[in-house]
């Protein structure tokens, strides 16, 4: 769904699509276009005019404050250092005394992080060196210029504003009118005059007079600059009422290569240098038909950037939510300079480096350095700051049917029947703008969904869900209740007028409402009542679009920064928006059911922390090979930085994707997170029976993949909403020593047990498959066939290939029955897929709750289980022995691949009571099948024991019976 | 609609089948629960104590027809012979054969199947994926035995309203087919009338041919004197106005004579002719002595008599010192050329009609337009005859009238037969047209063609004109969109005839033109039904008409329907 073209009235309809027609990059800014980021890249390395002053230090115990001042302007800036629990630095840096209060992102921190003691280890007139807790971590500031090192033993971690970079535009008065109509001479004698009187009142003790000349050369030659106080972009003009407020931080990563995160870029998963070429740009914006391997911002922004080497893996977060740029640059360690005080450092000359230069239009400087030293670490402490993925449903990771716009309560009706008529299971199907009555949302459109319920109820009656679109630009209409309220309310965003802002959007001429605001979260959250929100039910979930937000004839489609949200402009907060928007969405949701049921909201756009209200989807990609490709590298980006629900529109909205690549983008995306088929209004139907029997054959294959391994994907978001490890993973993430993985982004790790590499070129007849490990060994999951680790594995595919890898070493639970819908196979049994390693062991775990409720968290009811194997014993750990679950699932089958042929297997129940299972094995592919062991998957569990007995000795004539331990060991 | 293989099945001793029964009821009772037990045989009593036929016991989800192959207590082979196993491994929650085949009562094969009974109403096969998984799909509610969902036995219900349906349904097309017999005679009928039409036609465009050539001959016959006539008569009047041109001329020349002889010695000399630069034939300005004496044809002065071959030479040149410069020749050709902006003045388009033609996409009606537009100006101002002429010629004598009137006549009677020779091509063009189109295996959609076919909806009437296009018509106002013009005949191979497509209509924004998928059931009338856009710019008809009906076997719809107990 998207910024284009539809039944907007004619007039927007010609303005858009004169804007829209081209894909046309004119319409976002270049870093030149961009005033501050201009002003902020012409800054020459080297030259950092910022001292520390050493006698203002304060340290309490966790706390270190310090004031930094500018020896060209005489302006003094606020530094704090903490030492945070989990291996992390946070750095803040404001001005000591801003003329106003400076914008600090609020909502996004879980909590104040929990401190650790600092100490001062050594002080001396040029800096001081702080303690950093344990393995030797200390944290050098040099004074002058002001500098930060964290060094590890030898070895520099991490340098802080060693290129100089540090730039921090202070708050100043306006000139006002008066000073534009006087000549410039008099002008800057007017400047002088005011400086001076300003440090004056200011009281500045150490502002010395003799500097006074100087400072006022430098405002002067500031203030020369253009875009300072008013910045145009096309038809756009913001009226920057603040003036200048950017910010600027500069990082070194000695010894690193590789930087992923910072996303959401079209493009690879690696960083590239931008060093010639934009930086990175961080700025939510519905862009129209995006183009592949750019730097150009999209329609989210997490401010996360994730270093890597075989060495160590760090993480810095840049807590900003203004207009942000990143600029990268790889060199070697030579090239660059390091400060007296670490000459005593070992650092190889010749080890690569890369800096990193963050820049933000307002706001402070609030980085937290997250220290790693493991790619786990770094996951687990960024968990720690902004919390982990939702723990969603299981039928939201089933398969969605979404199409803008499905017409009507029949055309719902058929799709639903066509998808048991071709015997294909889907979850949700969703309803895009069109369903609304003319945009507004929260309604239907009373000819074509006159009566909700009974669809709602349809779809209840096959264990089905639906989605609705709630996009929160609201139709200013008078008869419209969510306007109205609103309205009455004072809640929308005002414009640097103090009226209520106004853009066009889907609905015509629309407001927004101020969802920074607690009291606009609650009202919205409310809205979703069954009471309020007509029409609704139980089964009916939400979707917020268009959160960037996406104002169409706003400067870049989006909101003008002087807009007000309250006391702040857009200007400060336009990155959280739409995280708002998706937070009070979400809220709602479990407000509706009195906080029993998890809720699922899709967003387009998102900050860091948005992880915690649902899942995210890659925008308005196209039916092209290009766009099915990047779907992996854009979710893997996202995984890193804590948003792991994350899919693209499968088959590509724009355009229409041939036989072919619709269905690889259906076995690809059977294989991501987020896993929704959608398509744009203009392109023809594309439900899966209409390609023809094969292709129809082979989506229903792809989709039957996903729901057999839905247990699999269950256990990996309860995971990932505990510890904050991504779901889909890097194969650098599991194998960070191995060096040839680091830029790998055509396939990759489903949590650390599955490597799946899609088919995603056109005729492809094979794919080159890298498998990593040189201790690992691999099963294809279709042909149980054998690899080792470590090597690139040719494979010829067909069609109806999707390769994926089983890691021996791996215990996989899956239902292998397939029906119609998640909900239908809730109570269906377990087979066990048991991949031995080279050591012959494997280990896995199985997790079951009642699958849509908050009660796992909040009465403990789930079954959350270790599977162990080793001596040729299953074993099944209790993972949570204080909770409890019943479940009527079992064990119906266990699948034992790479294993040799056992003479008996024996189960043996708690009373001690011995059954002989019957089994299966297959000699060609080396795969056990243990028959019906029949077992209760949850709470009958603890009562059986069961043996297996493997032969091991060969040849099989001289048969030695070995009974090797229990499979499933009693351990509550 | 198949006939059913089999019908009820035989019907055994009441006690040896209760055994049978509690026997199966206990085996089921381990893996279904108690309550299925008690249900079960609750079923038998009440089935053998009413005394009606009763079901062969066999596994649960097998149907009769493979009832064979399940014997009791002795070792089942799996259908595709695979795999032979102990008959309690048969619905014993397990997939043990590759082809499902043991499992045809639970959910544990993915390639099985379930039969449900349906007693009342039609038995149908499942995917066992549908066993217990809290929907109701079977009408007897024999797929949901431990699902916990609550399901109703609606099989009676469905066979009644489905008998109900057939029965219409068999009503109607029995109804359709003996209109669509009718519609067949009528074709049959017309075509035959048609091509009896088309042959009388050709035969009357060859007379028609004959008489054009006559009728030519006649007026060429006539127009020959007619001619000759006119000419003699313009002959005369030149002759007539050649005699007054000379006495003009010669007036004029007399006239110049006594102009250029400034001294009125009688003669005119070289430097009295040098007086009139205008004379001046290399155009230089001046009239230099050798040029006028050139002019003079060599001699130095010329009298009266000599002037005459001299005026010859400068007539056309030569300006009166007395008279004004002739302007109007000059100025003729101006108004000519602001003709047809005067044209345009005097026909003015309805600008109604025009801006309504730029709301909307290129018509056909567009076309006509510009065709309008660009036909001849409807008036050509005569030319203005210049001056000489104006004296009108005379009327014709009575002769030359005669004559004229004559050919006028023949000319009259020629284009009239030429004209009917047009349209009786037309009309032979038109019918051979629609008898080129395939109006079905009997031509039964014959009758629909030139006909049209409107469905009012809550925006749109949409006309749906058979084998000519489809149209949407906003019904407050707008002009027509035309969703595609006549195609193929596209129905599925068996038979084509069930689908019409309507191609390249008016082109989307963006997208693909617009088409029309035309549906055709059978039905007494012959109405559109439904319209819908179900892809972008992709329309879809329900069209009833007789002419799709099938012949209706004579037996009874009931027996369709498979009733088993």
């Amino acid at each position: 769904m998207a910024a284009s073209y539809v039944s907007l009235l004619a007039v927007v309809l010609l303005f858009f699509c004169l804007s829209a027609h081209a894909v046309d990059r004119s319409n976002f800014k270049t870093c030149d276009q961009s005033s501050f980021c201009k002003r902020q890249r012409e800054l020459e390395p080297g030259q950092s005019p910022y001292r520390a002053l050493l006698d203002t230090l304060e340290l309490s115990n966790s706390r270190l404050a310090l004031q930094l001042i500018n020896d060209n302007n005489k302006v003094r800036l606020l530094l704090e250092l903490y030492r945070l629990q989990g291996n992390m630095t946070r750095v803040k840096i404001n001005e000591l005394k801003p003329l106003k209060p400076r914008y600090e992102v609020p909502d996004v921190l879980m909590a104040d992080p929990l401190t650790e003691p600092l100490s001062v280890v050594v002080q001396d007139e040029n800096g001081l060196v702080l303690s950093l807790g344990g393995a030797e971590q200390r944290l050098i500031l040099n004074a002058r210029p002001f500098r930060l090192d964290i060094i590890e033993g030898p070895q520099v971690l991490m340098s802080v504003n060693s290129r100089g970079l540090l730039a921090f535009e202070h708050l100043r008065a306006r000139k006002d009118t008066i000073s534009h109509k006087i000549s410039s001479t008099v002008g800057s004698m007017w400047d002088s005059l005011k400086s001076i009187f300003s440090s004056e009142s200011n009281s500045e003790e150490t502002a010395g007079q003799e500097n006074v000349g100087q400072q006022t050369d430098e405002i002067k030659e500031d203030e020369e600059k253009p875009g300072m106080w008013e910045e145009v972009f096309k038809t756009h003009s913001d009226s920057k009422p603040n003036g200048p407020s950017s910010i600027s931080l500069d990082f070194s990563l000695p010894g690193v290569e590789h930087v992923f995160g910072i996303p959401e870029h079209t493009d690879t998963l690696k960083l590239k240098n931008t060093d010639g070429s934009d930086p990175y740009r961080l700025y939510n914006l519905d862009v129209f038909q995006y183009e592949l391997h750019n730097p150009m911002a999209l329609y989210g922004s997490v401010p996360v950037l994730i270093s890597h080497s075989t060495e160590r893996t760090m993480g810095l977060f840049w807590l900003n939510a203004a207009e942000t740029w990143v600029d990268i640059s790889t060199s070697s360690a030579g090239q660059t300079m390091f400060g007296k005080m670490l000459d005593f450092v070992h650092g190889s000359s010749e080890a690569p480096q890369t800096d990193v230069r963050w820049m933000s239009e307002s706001g402070i400087i609030d980085v937290f350095i997250m220290l790693g030293p493991k790619p786990t670490d770094v996951f687990t402490q960024y968990a720690s700051l902004t919390g982990t993925q939702s723990f969603p449903p299981l039928s939201a990771l089933a398969y969605h049917q979404c199409r803008w716009n499905y017409n009507d309560q029949e055309d719902v009706r058929a799709v639903d029947q066509g998808f048991d008529e071709h015997d294909i299971p889907y979850d949700f199907i969703w309803l895009d703008i069109e369903h609304t009555d003319g945009k507004r949302y929260f309604t239907w459109d009373p000819s074509k969904f006159p009566q909700p319920k009974d669809m709602l109820q349809g779809l209840m009656d096959k264990r089905r869900k639906l989605v609705a679109i709630v996009d929160p630009h609201i139709k200013v209409d008078g008869d419209y209740k969510i306007h109205s309220e609103i309205r009455s309310k004072n809640l929308y965003v005002k414009n640097k007028d103090g009226g209520d802002y106004e853009g066009w959007c889907w609905p015509g001429n629309a407001g927004y409402p101020d969802f920074t605001n607690r009291d606009m979260r609650a009202w919205w959250s409310s809205m979703f009542a069954y009471d309020q929100y007509e029409g609704s039910m139980e089964n009916q979930y939400i979707w917020n679009d268009m959160n960037e937000p996406s104002v169409f004839n706003g400067p870049e489609v989006t909101m003008h920064k002087d807009a007000l949200h309250g006391v702040w402009e857009h200007r400060d907060v336009h990155n959280l928006y739409g995280l708002y928007v998706q937070k009070a969405t979400a809220d709602g949701l479990i407000q509706r059911s009195g906080g029993v049921e998890r809720p699922f909201v899709l967003t387009r756009a998102f900050f860091a922390g948005s992880q915690r209200y649902g899942a995210v989807w890659t925008g308005d990609n196209a039916a092209e090979w290009g766009h099915l490709k990047i779907s992996i590298p854009m979710c893997l980006s996202l995984g890193l930085v804590g948003i792991s629900f994350c899919g693209a529109d499968v088959g590509g909205f724009f355009k229409h994707p041939s036989a072919e690549l619709l269905v690889r983008w259906y076995q690809a995306g059977a294989y991501q997170p987020f896993f929704r088929a959608h398509a744009h209004l203009d392109t023809p139907r594309r439900e899966p029976w209409l390609f023809g029997p094969e292709n129809t054959a082979l989506i229903r294959e792809a989709i039957r993949q996903r729901y057999a391994l839905l247990p699999y994907w269950y256990q990996l978001f309860y995971n990932t909403h505990h510890t904050g490890q991504p779901v889909m993973r890097p194969l650098w993430v599991e194998y960070p020593e191995d060096f040839a993985v680091f830029t790998i982004e055509d396939e990759y790790l489903l949590g650390k047990d599955l490597l799946v590499h899609p088919v995603t070129d056109e005729g492809a007849k094979g794919i080159t498959v890298y498998l990593p490990g040189k201790h690992e060994v691999w099963f294809d999951v279709h042909t149980f066939e054998k690899h080792a680790g470590a090597q690139s594995l040719y494979m010829p595919v067909a069609m109806s290939s999707i390769p994926v890898f089983q890691r021996g070493g791996s215990v996989i639970c899956r239902k292998d029955r397939i029906r119609r819908s998640s909900s239908c196979m809730e109570s269906d049994p377990y087979t066990l897929y048991v991949a031995l390693g080279s050591q012959g062991s494997a280990e896995g775990e199985l997790y079951i709750d009642d699958f849509h409720t908050f009660d796992y968290e909040k009465k403990k009811e789930f079954i959350h289980r270790r599977l162990s194997f080793s001596d040729g014993t299953l074993t099944s750990r209790n993972l949570a022995p204080d909770s409890q679950f019943s479940t009527s699932s079992w064990i119906e089958k266990i699948v034992i691949i790479g294993g040799v042929q056992p003479s008996s297997v024996t189960l043996t129940t708690a009373d001690g009571a011995e059954t002989a299972l019957e089994f299966d094995f297959d000699s060609e592919t080396a795969v056990l099948t243990l028959r019906k062991p029949g077992v209760n998957a949850g709470a009958d569990w603890s009562y059986i024991t069961f043996f297996i007995v493997f032969l091991h000795i060969h040849p099989p004539e001289s048969v030695t019976v070995e009974r090797l331990g229990k499979i499933w060991n009693y351990s509550m | 609609m198949r006939t059913p293989v089999f019908l009820l099945g035989d019907v055994t001793h009441a006690a040896k089948r209760t055994a049978e029964v509690a026997r199966l009821c206990w085996e089921s009772a381990l893996t279904c629960g108690i309550m299925t037990c008690v249900h079960l045989l609750l079923t038998l009593v009440f089935t053998v104590s009413l005394g009606t036929p009763v079901e062969i016991h066999r596994p649960r989800g097998v149907p009769l027809t493979k009832r064979q192959f399940y014997e009791e207590n002795k070792p089942f082979t799996c259908l595709d012979g695979s795999k032979t196993i102990p008959f309690d491994r048969v619905n014993d929650d397990y997939c043990d054969c590759k082809d499902g085949s043991d499992e045809p009562g639970t959910p544990a094969c993915p390639n099985g199947s379930f039969h449900c009974t349906n007693a009342g109403y039609r038995p149908t096969f499942i995917p066992s994926s549908r066993i217990n998984d809290g929907i109701c799909d079977c009408c007897d509610t024999t797929d949901e035995y431990n699902s916990g969902a609550k399901c109703e036995n609606t099989c009676k219900d469905l066979g009644r309203k489905e008998r109900e349906v057939l029965q219409k349904m068999a009503e109607i097309t029995r109804e359709g087919f003996l209109l669509k017999r009718q519609l067949i005679e009528e074709a049959k009928k017309g075509k035959q009338e048609k091509q009896d039409k088309l042959t009388g036609m050709q035969d009357n465009k060859k007379q028609l041919d004959e008489k054009v050539e006559a009728m030519r001959t006649v007026k060429e016959t006539a127009e020959q004197p007619e001619k000759e006539a006119k000419e003699r008569h313009l002959k005369a009047w030149e002759e007539q106005m050649a005699a007054i041109r000379l006495e003009k001329d010669k007036a004029k020349m007399a006239e110049a004579f006594l102009e250029l002889d400034d001294n009125a010695d009688g003669v005119v000399s070289v430097s009295e002719l040098q007086t009139h630069a205008e004379l001046d034939p290399d155009a230089d300005g001046t009239l230099s002595e050798t040029e006028a004496q050139g002019l003079m044809g060599g001699a130095d002065q010329v009298d009266t008599s000599a002037f005459e071959s001299v005026w010859t030479n400068i007539k056309d040149k030569y300006k009166s010192e007395s008279q004004p410069v002739e302007s109007a020749p000059v100025e003729t050709p101006g108004e000519e050329m602001k003709e047809p902006v005067g044209d345009n003045d005097s026909e003015p388009y309805p600008e109604e009609d025009i801006s309504e033609e730029d709301d909307e996409e290129e018509d056909e009606d567009d076309y006509h337009e510009e065709d309008d537009k660009v036909r001849a100006p409807p008036s050509i101002r005569t030319p203005e005859k210049s001056q000489e002429d104006e004296e009108a010629m005379p009327p014709y004598d009575a002769e030359t009238q005669a004559l004229i009137d004559a050919a006028q006549r023949a000319r009259d009677d020629f284009n009239e037969a030429e004209k009917a020779l047009k349209e009786a091509d037309d009309q032979i063009g038109n019918i051979e047209k629609e008898l080129s189109f395939d109006f079905g295996p009997d031509a039964e959609f014959t009758y629909m063609y030139n006909q049209c076919y409107e469905l009012s909806t809550s925006e749109y009437i949409y006309r749906l004109c058979p084998f000519n296009r489809v149209l949407q018509k906003p019904k407050y106002g707008g002009s027509e969109t035309n969703l595609g013009t006549w195609g193929a005949w596209s129905g599925p191979e068996n038979n084509k005839y069930l689908v019409m497509k309507y191609e390249h209509g008016t082109g989307c924004w963006q997208g693909p033109n617009r088409s029309t998928t035309v549906k055709l059931t059978c039905g007494k009338e012959t109405v559109v039904t439904s319209t819908s856009e179900p892809s972008r710019c992709e329309y879809l008809m329900e069209f009833i008409t007789p002419a799709v009906c099938q012949e209706t076997s004579n037996t009874d719809p009931s027996t369709h329907t498979h009733v088993e107990l």
